[in-house]
Parts: C-alpha cells; structure tokens; sequence
C-alpha cells in the first residue's frame, strides 16, 4: 500500500540539501558580490593625513606652517538618544545656535544620514580637551583631526599662495588619483607649485568595526596598513625680513617690488600691493574670505610682480644700448642730437653720446639708435631692411628673458611681448611698415610689454654681465638641500660681457649723477640704477626703477613698479634704493626717504 | 543475565550517536564564535558568554540521555496520551503565567530559571500521533481517524499561534509527511505545495496574467481530453478555486498577516527593496555568508557575524557563522551531517517493529527535516523568515533540550526494538 512513500521522503531529503548546496555554491563561490559587501560593511578605511611639509625662509625662518584643527562629525543615522541641552553646555552654544546648525546641516550639498558630514567646523583648541572628555555621551557624532596653515609673519601672500579643499573641477582632471573630495589642496604661489613635495603621502589605516560603527580593533593586525609620509620641508629663498619691509613700503599703493640675488637667481622678496592677509585663507572663514578678497576692487589676488603687464618705459634704452652696441651701428662715443622735434624729452642735454644719453634718458638719442639699428642697409628696400633689422633686434630683445614666460616657481606668470616682424604683419594686416611706424619702441613704449619680474631679472642679468639663472622663490626641496635642476642652469644672452660694462657703467651715471641720484644714491656703496616712467594719458605715468648694488660682485637686483606715480625717480627709486640698503645693512640710515615714501604724495 | 548498560552500549546506535555529537560540538564552536571577541579574547568555557551557557545546556541535555535510557522503554508509549496532556496543560498556562521575551509570550519561569514548552510539544506530539496510529483499530483511510490525528497536532499549533509564535507552531505541519507515510492520500500536501506556489506566484506575478494564464490551462486541458460534462465541470471548479486562491492571497496579505510577517514575505520576494528595512536579515545573512568564499574566512575571523551586522546570530542565524567562517566546505559538511542524520533517523524508524515505533521515527525526522530546510532555506534567502532554530547548533537550552529528547526516545526505542516483538 505504502510502496515507494520511504523512497520519495528519503529523496526528498537528500534533493533539499543538495538544492542548497548549489544555492550556498552560488552565493558563496561563484558571486563575489557579497565579499564585497562585506568588506564595505565591516571594514573601516581610515586616511591617516600626512602633515603638509613647512616653509621656511632663506635664513631659516619659519614662514608657514601647521596647527591643529578639530571638526565635529555627524553620522545624522548613529545620532541616538541626543541630549540638546547637554550637547549646548560641552560644545558652549545656545540652543539657537544648535536648532540652526542642524537647519544648515541638511542644507548642505553633501549631506547624507549615513555618511560623516561636518557639523561644527574648527572647535577651538581650548575646548577641544572637554569636547575629547564628553564626545562618548553623543551617539554619531565624531571628531576629525585635521591640520590647518599657520604664518608667522602676515607678509608673502601672493608669493607663497594658500591651500583650501579641492574643487570640484580640479578633482576631476586630476589623473593621479590622490585626491579625494574634502582634501586640501595648494592653490596658488608656492603651495601649489610645490604641491607634489608638500603634501606627503597619505596612510591607510583598515580597522573593524561592528553595525553600530564602533571600531574593533585592526583588520590583519595591520599588515596591509600604510603609514602617512610628512610632506617635505621647503627652504623659500625669500628674506623674510626683507619682504616685510618691502611690502611697509608698498603700504596703501598698487604696484609691486622684485629683488633678486643675482648670481643665483634666487627671488629675496617679491612683493605684491596691495595684498591680502594669508591668515584670513585658512580657517573657519575661508569662504566668505575668499569671496571679499576675490571681489575687492584693488584686485588683492592678482600678483603683479608675474601677471601685470607694463610697457617697459625709458628702462629699456639700456637694452637698446647694448643690442646696438652688439650689432655694431654706435660705439659709446657715438653722439646723436637731441633733437625734440622728433620726439619729446627733458632736462637740459643736446647732444649726448652713449653714457649721457643713458645717464639723461635721452628720447631723441635711442630713436636715432633704433634707426640704424632697424635700417643696416641690408636691403635696398626700406621695407625689407626694417624687417631684417628688427628680426636682429627681436632675437637679441628675447635673449634677455623678456617676451616669453622665464619659468619661474609660480603658477599663473605672464609672458609680456617683444614685436618682431610676424608681430607687426598681423598688426598692420598684411599692409607694409617700416621704422617710422614702429619708433615708440625705441623708448620701451609701443607694442613692448614687460612683467616686472621680467625687468628685476634685467638688472640682475646686467649685474651678471651677460647671464641669468631662472629667477624662482625655493632654494632647497626637503632632505635634498636643492632646487629644482632647471634653477641651477645659466641663461647666456646674445649680448658680448664687454657691452655690460658699458650698462653699469652707465646706470651707475644714473644714480650718482642723473635722474637717480636725488634718492637712489647710497653712501658706502655704489648703486647702479634707471628710471623709467611708463605712460599711461591721461592718468599719471607708472614710476619705475631697476637698480643693482653693489658695482662690483652685486649682491642684490631690484625692480620697482608704482602704478600711477609720476616719474621713476620719486617712488620707485626711493623703494628700491630703501630695498637695496634694508639687504645690504640690515637697516635704513634715510629716515627722510622712508617717511616721503611712507606719505606716498609723489606727484606733487 | 546481562546488566542493562551493557544491553544499552551493544544495541545502541552509535552511528547516530557520533552525528549527534558531532553536529552539538560545531554548535557550540560557532556560538562561541559569534560571541568571541577579538579584543576581549573571553574564553569559551566563561559563563557569561553564550558559549559557556551553551555547555551548561549540553551538560543538562547528557542527564536528559541518562534519564531516557535508564526510563523503561514502555513508559513512553503507556504514558504518550499523558505527557501530551500534560504539554498542552502546560501550553494553556503560557498565555496566563508566562513571562516574556523578546516579544514573544512563549515562555514559563521557574526562578531565573525559563523553559518554552512549545519545544517540549513537539516530541509529546509526536508521542501522540505515534500512540494513536500505532493503537489497534486504527485505519488511515477512515475520515475519523484521520480528523482525531489532525486534532493532536492542531491543539499545540493553535496554543503555540496563541503565544504569537508562528514559526514553532508551522513546524506541526511537518506531521502531515508522517500521516502520508502511513498511507494517508498525498492530496493534501500535493494540494499544499500548489496552493503555496499559487501563493508566491500571486506576490511575484500581476494578478491579471495569472487569471489568464489559469482561463488558458482551462481551455486547453479541456480541449486535450475527452468532452465529458462531468469532466468539464470539475476542470472549470478547479480553475475558478485557483483563482479564488489567488483573489484570497491578497486579502490575506494584505489584511490577516501582521505588518513584519507582510514584510518578511516581500523580503524574500526581492530582499533588495528595502535592505537597511526589511530587508535587512536576509541581506545581511546572504552577505555574511556569501563573503565565506570556497574555504571560509577561519574559525573566528568572522566579521559580519561577529559584529552584529547579522541579527539573531547564536539563535536562528547561526548558518551565516559556518558559513562565512568555513565558506562552502563548511556548508557542505554540515549539509552532510543533517542529511546524514536525517537518512539515519528514517532508516532507524524503517527497522523499528512496532507502529507506535516506526511513526515516532518518521516524526522525529520530519520535524528534524523542516527545522533544518526552514532554517538554513530562510538563511540564504529561499524561504521566508521563520524563527525557527537550527536542530542541536543553535543556541538555547530548551530547543536543545527538546530535539535530544526527540532522538533518544528514538534511539531508547531502538536498542529495544527486539523486545517489542518479544512482548508480542
């Protein structure tokens, strides 16, 4: 009656274990999913942040560096059993202030009930050892250790840039995968020049935790963990004395002050005005920081020893000068009137040769010597001539380092321009020129365009007789001692040393005789300088000065910009004669120079 | 004369002894397990972990051994319609006196002291079922006699649904694969396993494809056959009563089961809907032992079921620790063990000599059987889940108190199964 019923439960049985058997076979070894997701429920990846290297200046200052910041963590899912009350006595706010950070909480872009989103920013380090005390009584809510970047002296800000959290954008060009959203990032100046060297090597740091988040101890005893790498230390060749000095000078006027060692290369200050206050860029107010400093009109972020670009003015007739004097059109006797006519000038001089032209910035002279500069006769057709001739002349002009980026350490340098003949053909749009329509270029006015690190470089190349090395504001990259190979190469110009001579020679005219020497002039040593004055109708001309001292084995070169400060030898040769004396002697001995700098009344 | 140990130690089946030793060992290794922490480092014999109680319970379950195997052999039949009696007597005083946990209202406190007579129901049950089909006079294809056996499992199922635990009671269905094994009609389950694809279609599937699909079989099935009226008449009755079933899911669904028993369901269904809701178990189980992989992760480097993400782990989500611990090897010993267990239990109950013998083995193994299908089928997402322990790895005394009486009543009935024929 019951045949086959023991057969059929005992298949039953086996059929049932052997079903799950292919279920479990699936699940467990044919699918990887789930490991994953266990992986991602039980383990918990902990970035161990390396500690951003510092800065030093040359002399061993520190100019950034590092303190610790706390933020509060929530985890809006953990948050259990809250008590408001309490929460407002350890964390020493009102219950308005509470309501108000859990409204802002939910606003944010980022915010999630399962994920860490920052609650209160930047507990304040004094509270923080009570916080650490009670945090345990406030289910959710975490404290992240992070630092932050601290100066010394409020002075470089352009110069040594600030880090803030990495922007979308950026994070998604970036290729290296180092960065992850939240992370700080070098944002301009040396701190993201550096960046690479700066930033360390993160850790990782694996850790289990249990459903509720807590940590349980280290997943493989910590075998596959990483530990951070400290970022490098960064020795900046700026002096950081010196800077502050410069930027007191540079007080309430726009413009900038560039000194460089010249035999180095290495930038001593780099002043840009008006800047802004570093401190106010790191920190709980970095947003609304930004966004003023972003909107002010003076345009504090723009760093104009790099990114504005000036016609060069009467400084360039020292470049003139020694291309001719290259090309063989003048010697230094060669005399060529004065003759205002042609072209407007000052003082009282007629019929200069080289070193006075220089000396009385001679307009009338360097036109002439641009004429047989341009005009060799290398052709018979003027137009062809010219074009050959200021071909010559381009080439020679670019060998100092102007019209193109000269590479320094900085991001976001401008290249300014030296016109050659392609330049002037799209100009005129296929219609001929020739010298009579490119003059102005003989006074460093017209098409030339120059930054002023590119016009400090000038002097220290003059001060070199002949050669530059890449001006850059770091002289040692950590354990190395070193900068970066391309800051220890010499940039030979086409220029033959000789005719270097003949420019310090006559700068040093300028000061002790010529438009400088009202204020340029120092006592115990000889400083070669020219002024410019760089037009700008109808507004008042920018005043500039490049100098280099001492004479003989120079030690500091310097360029001045101020912008809409009348002629060269008032602001900028006071600034840069004050510059050059503060490097010299640690001090100013011209209290009456400082202070009619300090007054900034220099058109009257 | 021989004393009665010796009688005992020849006669007994060891065969069964060693599975069942061996299956409460990898017990209480996994429930150590889930409660081992690495930090903490708690030995397993400490009582204030599961494991350590979990010992005490194995020790209290070799004097339950002892006790049944010194017991004469008939007290067990003599006496079944009493201990049944008194197992209900005791189900009835759960609801008034009980103390409870968890939520549940299925336990009675003696002292600190609790046990869940819904545990014990089981073997007095099947000591019942066993008296009556074994009784003289019974016949299986009398409707009486079959409606007095649906009676002596429906009493504990309605009292134990009465304390709100659906799982225990639904393991008293397991009793209607005896009944077929004694020759009862397989209609029944036959019906039941349709009626529960039927169920699940209906959740699974829109409830218009599934009137269209059963007109189609209609109108198919009666053009295959021959045109009776008769038969066409019983076609179309069956075919509206499907679709009476699946109009009735609904309303059942929706409006008899409570809303965590609705859920457990639509988990099943797609455990992916809701997974941090009430998803959540069976995604965690699956996760925690889908992470074993082939060979596990070792004894104790467990993570999911270490810290907590898997709920009821020492209870009826012990599985996950075997199986994210000791991966598919792991699962597949201890699928061969319950097998094993269970084709032992059918091939004792098959040799036993006297009815009341033979239906209390088949009960031993059905229930062992839907405990096991039930519990490891809700673990790895193919059934609902149903709270129901693993037999002998799960932790808890009363459970593990009440399958060792279930198997040594077999096994005391085993080593005598000689006499019985004697007596006769």
């Amino acid at each position: 009656m019951n045949e086959g019923r023991k057969e059929i439960i005992q298949i039953t049985f086996v059929l049932v274990g052997v079903i799950f058997l292919i279920k479990l076979f699936f699940i467990q070894v044919v699918d990887d999913r789930y490991a994953q997701l266990a992986d991602s429920n039980a383990i918990l990846r902990e970035v161990d942040y390396p500690v951003r290297g510092l800065i030093k200046d040359r002399n061993g200052k520190l100019i950034v560096y590092n303190t610790p910041e706390f933020d509060l963590l929530i985890i809006h899912k953990e948050v259990k059993g809250f008590d408001s009350t309490r929460f407002c006595e350890v964390f020493a706010m009102t219950p308005a202030d509470l309501r108000l950070k859990f409204n802002e909480l939910k606003a944010k872009r980022e915010y999630s009930p399962v994920k860490p989103t920052i609650f209160l920013t930047q507990l304040s380090t004094l509270d923080f050892a009570k916080i650490q005390d009670n945090i345990d009584e406030f289910q959710g809510f975490y404290i992240q250790a992070r630092t932050t970047r601290a100066y010394r002296e409020h002075a470089a800000a352009n110069a040594i840039g600030y880090v803030s959290e990495i922007s979308k954008d950026r994070l998604s060009r970036d290729k290296t995968g180092i960065y992850k959203q939240g992370d700080y990032i070098g944002q301009s100046g040396i701190e993201a020049y550096y960046e690479e060297y700066l930033r360390g090597q993160r850790g990782v740091r694996f850790k289990y935790r249990n459903v509720d988040g807590v940590e349980k101890g280290s997943f493989r005893n910590g075998a596959i963990d990483t530990l951070s790498i400290p970022g490098q230390d960064i020795i900046s060749t700026i002096d950081l004395d010196l800077q502050s000095y410069g930027e007191y000078l540079l007080k309430g006027k726009s413009g900038s002050i560039i000194a460089i060692e010249p035999s180095t290369g290495e930038v001593l200050a780099m002043i840009s005005g008006p800047s802004y206050d570093p401190t106010l860029l790191t920190g709980r107010h970095y947003s609304s920081n930004f966004v003023l400093i972003s909107n002010d009109t003076n345009k504090p972020l723009f760093n104009r020893p790099l990114m504005a670009q000036y016609r060069p003015g009467s400084i360039f007739k020292i470049a003139q000068a020694m291309v001719a004097l290259q090309e063989g059109v003048i010697t230094e006797q060669t005399r060529i009137r004065c003759d205002r006519s042609i072209i407007d000038c000052h003082g009282p001089h007629s019929n200069e040769d080289l070193r006075g032209a220089i000396t009385h910035s001679c307009n009338p002279y360097f036109h002439g010597v641009l004429r047989r500069m341009l005009n060799q006769g290398v052709s018979t057709n003027t137009f062809d001539d010219t074009r050959a001739g200021l071909a010559e002349w381009s080439k020679h002009i670019s060998s100092f380092g102007f019209g193109a980026r000269l590479g320094i350490d900085l991001p976001n340098e401008k290249g300014g321009l030296v016109p050659d003949p392609a330049y002037y053909d799209r100009a005129y749009g296929g219609r001929p020129w020739k010298f009579s329509n490119i003059y102005s270029i003989a006074i460093g006015e017209g098409e030339n365009l120059v930054v002023p690190l590119q016009m400090a470089n000038f002097a220290a190349t003059i001060a070199n007789k002949g050669f530059y090395i890449t001006p850059h504001l770091v002289k040692a990259i950590g354990a190395t001692g070193k900068p970066l190979p391309q800051f220890l190469e010499k940039h030979y110009t086409t220029i033959d040393s000789s005719y270097f001579r003949v420019a310090a020679d006559a700068m040093e005219k300028v000061v002790e005789e010529g438009t400088g020497q009202y204020r340029a002039k120092l006592k115990d040593v000889i400083v070669c300088g020219k002024t410019g004055s760089v037009q700008n109708e109808p507004r008042p001309d920018h005043s500039v000065f490049i100098a280099f001292a001492p004479k003989n084995n120079p030690k500091i070169a310097v360029s001045v910009y101020v912008e809409f400060s009348g002629q060269g030898a008032r602001a900028a040769a006071s600034i840069a004669s004050l510059m050059i004396e503060k490097y010299l002697y640690g001090a100013t001995k011209r209290p009456q120079i400082e202070a009619y700098v300090l007054r900034g009344e220099f058109l009257n | 004369m021989m004393s009665r140990e010796e009688v005992i130690s020849d006669k007994m089946d060891w065969v069964t002894v060693a599975l069942y030793i061996a299956i409460v060992f990898l017990g209480l290794l996994n429930i150590y397990a889930v409660t081992y922490d690495r930090e903490s480092d708690i030995s397993i014999f400490n009582l204030t972990i599961n494991s350590g109680r979990q010992l005490l319970f194995i020790a209290g379950a070799f004097v339950i051994i002892m006790a049944i195997l010194i017991i004469d052999m008939r007290f067990y039949e003599t006496f079944a319609y009493i201990i049944y009696g008194l197992v209900l007597f005791l189900l009835l005083l759960v609801p008034i006196i009980g103390k409870e946990v968890g939520g549940n209202k299925a336990w009675l406190g003696i002292g600190s002291f609790g046990v869940q007579p819904s545990e014990f129901a089981k073997f007095a049950t099947a000591l019942a079922v066993g008296k009556y089909i074994g009784s003289v006079g019974f016949r299986m294809d009398r409707i009486r006699n079959q409606a007095i056996l649906f009676v002596l499992i429906g009493a504990p199922m309605v009292l134990i649904l009465l304390q709100k635990d659906t799982g225990t009671a639904l393991v008293f269905t397991a009793f209607t694969v005896v009944f077929f094994r004694e020759g009862m009609s397989p209609f029944l389950i036959i019906a039941g396993i349709i009626g529960a694809i039927i169920f699940v279609l209906t959740l699974m599937v829109n409830q218009y494809y599934l009137y269209t699909a059963v007109g189609m079989i209609l109108v198919i099935s009666i053009l295959m056959g021959r045109k009776k009226l008769k038969r066409i008449a019983l076609l179309t009755l069956g075919a509206i009563a499907i679709c009476g079933i699946i109009i009735s899911v609904d309303y059942v669904v929706s409006d008899v089961l409570k809303p965590h028993q609705q859920n457990r369901i639509k988990a099943l269904i797609n455990p992916d809907a809701d997974p941090l809701g009430f998803g959540w178990n069976v995604t965690q189980s699956k996760i925690a032992i889908g992470s074993g992989g082939l060979l596990g992760k070792g004894f104790l480097q467990g993570t999911q079921t270490k810290f907590n993400f898997v709920p009821e782990q020492s209870t009826d989500f012990i599985f996950c620790t075997i199986g994210e611990e000791h991966g598919w090897v792991g699962s597949l010993v201890t699928m061969a063990l319950f097998v094993g267990l269970l084709l032992r239990i059918i091939f004792l109950a098959e040799r036993q000599k006297n009815r009341f013998a033979h239906v209390y083995g088949y009960s031993v193994a059905c229930i062992f059987f839907f405990h096991f299908a039930v519990n490891i089928g809700m673990t790895i997402g193919l059934f609902p889940v149903i709270g129901i322990p693993l037999p002998f790895f799960s932790y808890g005394g009363s459970g593990l108190w009440g399958f060792t009486i279930l198997l040594f009543i077999l096994l005391k009935l085993d080593v005598h199964r000689m006499q019985v024929l004697q007596r006769i």
